[in-house]
């Protein structure tokens, strides 16, 4: 299609996580890796429900429609799971090694673990985001004309939006996630397991991809709200914070002045 | 090979093409007899590193090389994972700007996706009827491609031995030459013919002629460290584009799982010829040769400006880095005797304290890394996840192997663990993940 297409749709998936990556996650050489082995995990659990669904797909070898879609539907629940055990595998990994990290290098701090909630969640919703769109993104490049057998025209731009939701959406969950198991607090993971669930059901049961974005994006704000306090934020700070008069702006006017 | 140039003694770390070393080096010796031995390691260095159709200089710089520094055991461990994570991310970035280099390249310059004959190392050709056949051409070609690499391996490690100083020197120049010039030259047209740019041919001649002469004496002598690591990312993107182009394709899937295991055995065996040549390095204490390699390393060295007069913007030779990383041991404060006080106005006393440890990766690493990056891109079906999963792979390989080296702290090959990671990573996703992707696109599902 056209130049604008690629760049607006890229930016649109993924401006805010590149934003985030480069405001938080770049100046700390420690959390580029913890960033890049939540990738890892991501892509390894990607591998086993594809694994999964290929197997299944084979073992029943049959070529009619309905029952590809069926496989299909079985391959994303699956692949759900598959992802917050793996969401629940890296928690463990992380915790391991925090405790090591702490006993041989007492002096260094080593990073807390809502930090390192954030940024698993953050490496997650990356490479989903990335595996999900990058192959449409450049498609996008090519020749082409959407919507022309009388699809949705704005195919692109949908993509793009479900694909910064569920990038955010990951970042957000893994913060949940994590506070949840810190606080052992099991529910919080069965929440966070449903919800993936549902937004990814949503893509499939409503043919509307208009309604599928609003919803998402709901359980998006929904879900924010939720990390929000969960990290530790309140009312009372954000106030401060949007007023310019928490502790940190304070600080910063006093050294300029 | 990976080096922790971590305030090391010379002989464990630039000596050999940068293994993985995390050893305890013995007391540094003093900078100038460092130096002696710099000069003329680093001909033997460069020979091997720059030789364009042998792929034997990797061996050697598919060590990676930790250094720890000679202090109390307590602080050793302390401060190798103190600097754990930065190594760690100043090796990622230059492996991600080869790959993107030769990624970029592939995706766009069709000359290096087309099949247009093979080396004369992998002479059976694939274009066979059966699939045995294909398979049994591939490991055929492996075994002559891997034979070549020992055998010139073993060459070198013997050159060095009796100390052919001129003779490695001499080729090492030669193979960078050829690299710097025709292949950039070759490059450069077909990157030109592909965006339809024309060029006359007296431009043409002195980008080149400028590009290469820079070059040449950024690698081989002295230059901007920045420049230096520039042109030997180059270099390496360079390399493995010619053999992305020239390798058949199953051939270079069976060479980069052979290689891995010759690496593996040659680094950690007993008798293995890049340990061998390990040895003898430590044992003369010279330096390894700094063209092969890819050092990271910052020049802190306000001291050794002062050892080395002749140094003059100390921050900008890179080989007195080289000499100076394997000085750096001796830059650190624990070595007062061979650490002078900085020179008035300079600022980084406290950054000498903090930098001296430096990174350096072997080039045959980073051609290998971006062959399989390559390759995942250049085949099939143009698929992108394969080729960020096979990324991402390599560089997980990276950590663990960083990761191992801290744990052991001896020297350990750099590419079994992330060729082996690459390529479960190529086949499973160009298998498995694919389909998958794929018709979760076409129906618009996201997971």
């Amino acid at each position: 299609m056209t130049a604008a297409v690629f760049f607006g749709c890229a930016f649109v998936a993924f401006g805010p996580a590149l934003a985030l990556y480069i405001f938080t996650i770049a100046t700390e050489p420690l959390r580029i890796i913890f960033l890049i082995i939540g990738a890892f995990f991501w892509l390894v659990s990607l591998l086993l429900s594809s694994f999964i669904w290929f197997m299944a797909a084979t073992l029943t070898d049959n070529k009619d429609e309905p029952r590809q879609r069926d496989l299909l539907i079985f391959g994303v629940l699956i692949s759900v799971l598959i992802q917050e055990v793996f969401r629940f595998a890296y928690y463990k990994l992380l915790k391991k090694s925090s405790e090591g990290l702490k006993s041989i290098n007492p002096g260094e701090k080593a990073p807390s673990m809502r930090l390192l909630a954030y940024v698993s969640g953050l490496g997650f919703g990356i490479m989903s985001g990335v595996f999900s769109f990058v192959n449409t993104l450049s498609d996008s490049l090519g020749p082409g004309t959407v919507g022309i057998h009388g699809d949705p025209p704005q195919f692109f731009l949908n993509s793009a939006f479900m694909t910064l939701v569920i990038i955010l959406l990951h970042m957000f969950w893994g913060i949940v996630f994590f506070d949840g198991c810190e606080k052992k607090k099991w529910y919080t993971l069965l929440v966070v397991l449903l919800t993936h669930l549902l937004v990814s059901a949503l893509t499939f049961i409503s043919p509307y991809s208009g309604l599928n974005l609003v919803l998402a994006y709901i359980i998006l704000v929904l879900t924010g709200i939720w990390a929000f306090f969960v990290s530790g934020g309140s009312c009372r700070s954000l106030k401060l914070c949007l007023l310019c008069q928490d502790k940190d702006s304070l600080l910063f006017n006093q050294r300029s002045r | 090979m990976l080096t922790f140039m971590a305030s090391d003694s010379e002989e464990e770390v630039c000596d050999e093409r940068t293994s993985l070393m995390s050893a305890e080096s013995p007391m540094p010796r003093s900078c100038q007899e460092g130096r002696q031995g710099l000069e003329n390691g680093e001909g033997a260095a460069q020979w091997r590193g720059q030789e364009s159709e042998e792929d034997h200089e990797e061996d050697p710089d598919r060590y990676v090389c930790s250094g720890v520094p000679g202090r109390p055991p307590g602080l050793e461990e302390e401060l190798t994972l103190k600097y754990g994570a930065k190594h760690v991310i100043m090796l990622f970035v230059p492996v991600t700007l080869c790959m993107v280099v030769v990624v970029a390249t592939i995706k766009s310059v069709r000359f290096y996706t087309e099949k247009n004959g093979q080396l004369i190392y992998t002479p059976f050709t694939e274009d066979t009827s059966s699939v045995g056949q294909r398979f049994l051409n591939s490991v055929l070609n492996t075994l002559i491609m891997i034979s070549v690499i020992v055998v010139m391996t073993i060459f070198l490690v013997v050159l060095y031995k009796y100390r052919c100083y001129k003779f490695i020197h001499g080729w090492l120049i030669m193979s960078s030459l050829m690299l710097l010039f025709l292949f950039t030259y070759i490059y450069l047209g077909e990157v030109l013919k592909t965006y339809n740019v024309a060029m006359d041919y007296p431009t043409l001649f002195l980008t080149v002629w400028n590009f290469g002469a820079v070059g040449m004496v950024c690698i081989h002598w002295k230059g901007p460290l920045v420049l230096q690591q520039a042109y030997l990312i180059m270099i390496s993107a360079l390399m493995a584009l010619v053999f992305i182009k020239y390798l058949p394709e199953w051939s270079a899937w069976v060479i980069l799982g052979a290689i891995s295991v010759y690496d593996l055995v040659a680094v950690l065996c007993p008798k293995g010829p890049l340990r061998m040549l390990v040895e003898t390095a430590q044992e003369r204490n010279e330096p390894i040769f700094p063209a092969l390699i890819y050092s990271s390393a910052m020049v802190w060295t306000v001291g050794m400006a002062k050892l080395d007069p002749s140094s003059q913007g100390a921050l900008q030779l890179p080989y007195d880095p080289e000499m100076e990383d394997s000085c750096d041991s001796l830059g650190e404060p624990s070595y007062p005797e061979v650490f002078a006080p900085p020179l008035p106005g300079y600022p980084g006393e406290e950054l000498e304290e903090e930098e001296e440890r430096g990174v350096k990766l072997g080039l045959g690493d980073f051609i290998f890394y971006s062959v399989l990056v390559g390759k995942a891109a250049a085949t099939g079906s143009g698929d992108w996840n394969t080729t960020l999963a096979c990324f991402v792979a390599i560089l997980i390989g990276l950590c663990l192997t960083l990761l191992l080296l801290a744990v052991f702290k001896k020297a350990l090959p750099a590419l079994p663990i992330s060729i082996t990671f690459g390529l479960i990573f190529y086949f499973s996703t160009d298998n498995l993940v694919r389909p998958f992707m794929d018709t979760l696109a076409s129906h618009q599902l996201y997971i």
